[in-house]
């Protein structure tokens, strides 16, 4: 690919070391510091005498004897109850994830394989969908809900999640479906396949990049939500994120804040290494978008 | 394929769309449209050793009643949508009136709720929008141009930013910029200023936000643009090598053409998501000096004894209103896209 004459010049290479590595530092700190800070105690972290007492632990070391401690991860994940908002995220993620991709690859299929123009107007709507802003829909949701006596519960969430997570996925599958040649499926329908056999047996198997991407996308907004998990669950079914936001709200217990900052590395973590596993497959969806605008 | 057997592929993502997407919208118009009941008052005479007096009350039993009767409220056509906390039809009507100037109008205009707030999300969304188009596509240049084997780790640390939720995101910086974090004393330092905080004025909040918005956005515009970089065709660029052009004017005339298309594609959904900017205001602990249209929502809706579901509504059509707004561009560009396609 790269060819001899556009060779890059001394100058211009170390510019660009410098820039990468400024780029990395401004994108990368602030996780590292969080990290290196949840284990002080408040008064490292948010340091009014001098910031270095977060580096080293003066502190912390008054406190508790040791110049890092786990006390925040320790108490937040029991007395916090943590451990709850954990099982939570990961019921609620699980679940969303399978069921938006069973969903949306039969939609998605449909929508790539059909030739006639209402399929134009059906993904036009769920661009118009992707669109809306969350907290729109939630306050349409509220009040049936209530009525319903359906609010607070994970089930529900779950659905909501799945359904405002579709217009997305359907358009990402969509392109990549229409990566798979025609020729496949057609010539499945010839040997006597009904659709769903073709689909199921013929078109899933090499259908597996686009799943996986999709559902990176859908795991991704279900771990991630704030607006729909707050509104809509109520405290004792609180996943990570408005979890870690109630912990904010009772600072007159100065331990507490500490939970926040440890909590946050705790929802983090895992989402981290589930990217740096798969960062090919977000990469290619995020392009696949693009292509398709 | 046939409408029958594609009515029963799509039916099922079709369905929850309809009715989780579709439906709100309808029941947040419908909503917007009622005003929560008054609280019917009643006078009781209240009698001590010292004489007796009359009290006004909330009668609680005939409240909840009313409440179980109607209980999205009695129907308030659009009056909702012209009261102080939305439009504020009357009250603009008397600031322009009674001000004296036009910079006195406007003042009143954008201390009035609604008008703040949209003040607020537009200007986010456009200081967002522009700087991170730029950095986006200066960072997917110098990261296009690194030795291969250092291109996947550092393509992880610059979407970091991107793949943690706002809320937590805008945390962790709001912690290092808090006035007793690293970056505040910092900058208390840079300033020799120890009462400086950046919390201290709205409009040094206000920058603090666009930041962050900035530092959020950039790397979805990055690996948009660093995926499109690798389309760009190699063949013009070494015609023009061999032409003499500089590195500038390559960029400059070759690659940036031919990744306009996509710098519409991120402009689009960066107004779009940035229109809906809430978690940093939490995060960032900003709600009394920056306020957007999505915050407005969701504070009506916070409090689970006295829910303002007619105020929610009228706030969500109006940012629908927003969003159309912004969309408008996009669809009459699919539009003529698949006119000519046919």
């Amino acid at each position: 690919m790269e060819s001899k004459i556009n060779r890059y010049s001394k100058q211009l290479i170390l510019i660009n070391s410098f820039f990468i590595i400024a780029w990395l530092i401004v994108s990368v700190f602030p996780f590292i510091w969080t990290f290196w800070g949840s284990f002080k105690v408040k008064a490292d972290f948010f340091s009014r005498a001098d910031w270095m007492f977060a580096v080293t632990g003066v502190n912390t070391l008054i406190e508790t004897g040791d110049t890092s401690t786990v006390k925040a991860y320790v108490e937040s994940w029991t007395e916090g109850e943590f451990w709850k908002a954990t099982m939570n995220t990961i019921i609620i993620t699980v679940s969303v994830v399978t069921i938006s991709l069973f969903l949306g690859t039969l939609g998605a299929y449909a929508l790539s394989r059909s030739t006639y123009k209402y399929t134009f107007w059906i993904l036009i709507a769920a661009l118009i969908f992707r669109a809306m802003p969350h907290i729109t829909l939630v306050s349409g949701y509220l009040f049936p809900f209530f009525q319903l006596n359906v609010w607070g519960i994970l089930p529900t969430t779950i659905i909501v999640l799945v359904a405002i997570n579709q217009p997305f996925t359907l358009w990402l599958l969509y392109s990549f479906f229409k990566t798979v040649p025609k020729e496949l499926d057609e010539s499945a329908l010839i040997d006597g396949c009904s659709y769903f056999q073709a689909f199921r047996f013929v078109i899933m198997p090499v259908m597996w990049p686009g799943v996986v991407t999709a559902g990176l996308f859908s795991m991704m907004l279900a771990y991630n939500d704030f607006t729909v998990t707050s509104l809509l669950l109520n405290q004792q079914n609180y996943t990570m994120v408005p979890k870690i936001n109630a912990y904010l709200g009772t600072i007159e217990h100065s331990g507490n804040y500490m939970w926040a900052v440890s909590s946050v590395v705790s929802a983090t973590a895992p989402l981290f290494m589930i990217i740096m596993f798969f960062q090919r497959q977000l990469i290619s969806g995020l392009t696949a978008g693009a292509v398709k605008g | 394929m046939p409408h029958r057997t594609f009515f029963w592929f799509f039916f099922p993502s079709g369905l929850a769309m309809l009715l989780f997407i579709g439906l709100p919208i309808i029941s947040s118009f419908f909503q917007s449209l009622h005003i929560e009941p008054e609280q019917i008052l009643m006078e009781v005479e209240k009698c001590d050793p010292f004489g007796c007096k009359t009290e006004t009350k909330v009668d609680i039993e005939a409240t909840t009643k009313l409440q179980e009767e109607q209980p999205l409220g009695r129907f308030n056509g659009l009056g909702t949508y012209g009261d102080r906390n939305h439009l504020a039809f009357s009250e603009i009507k008397e600031a322009w009136t009674n001000s004296l100037s036009i910079a006195e109008f406007i003042d009143i205009l954008l201390n009035l709720p609604f008008y703040k707030a949209l003040l607020f999300t537009l200007t986010f969304c456009f200081a967002v929008t522009p700087p991170v188009v730029v950095l986006g596509f200066i960072v997917a240049l110098s990261v296009n141009t690194i030795t291969k084997s250092l291109k996947g780790p550092t393509i992880f640390g610059v979407i970091l930013p991107m793949i943690v939720t706002p809320l937590i995101g805008s945390l962790v910086l709001f912690w290092m910029i808090d006035a007793k974090g690293i970056l505040g004393s910092f900058i208390q330092f840079l300033f020799d200023d120890p009462n400086l905080s950046l919390k201290s004025s709205s409009q040094l909040t206000w920058i603090t936000l666009i930041i962050y918005g900035i530092w959020h956005n950039t790397p979805f515009a990055f690996v948009v643009f660093y995926a499109a970089l690798q389309t760009v065709p190699q063949d013009p660029i070494e015609a023009a090598i061999i032409d003499g052009a500089s590195r500038y004017e390559r960029v400059r005339h070759i690659v940036i053409p031919h990744l306009y298309p996509v710098a519409t594609f991120i402009i689009l959904i960066c107004l779009m998501d940035n229109f809906r900017v809430l978690e940093p205001i939490i995060g960032f602990a900003a709600e009394g000096v920056a306020q957007s249209l999505s915050w407005m929502i969701y504070n009506d809706l916070r409090s689970e004894n006295k829910m303002l579901f007619g105020s929610a509504g009228a706030t969500s059509m109006l940012t629908i209103v927003g969003v159309a707004v912004l969309l408008t561009p996009v669809l009459i560009r699919t539009w003529r896209e698949f006119r000519t396609e046919r």
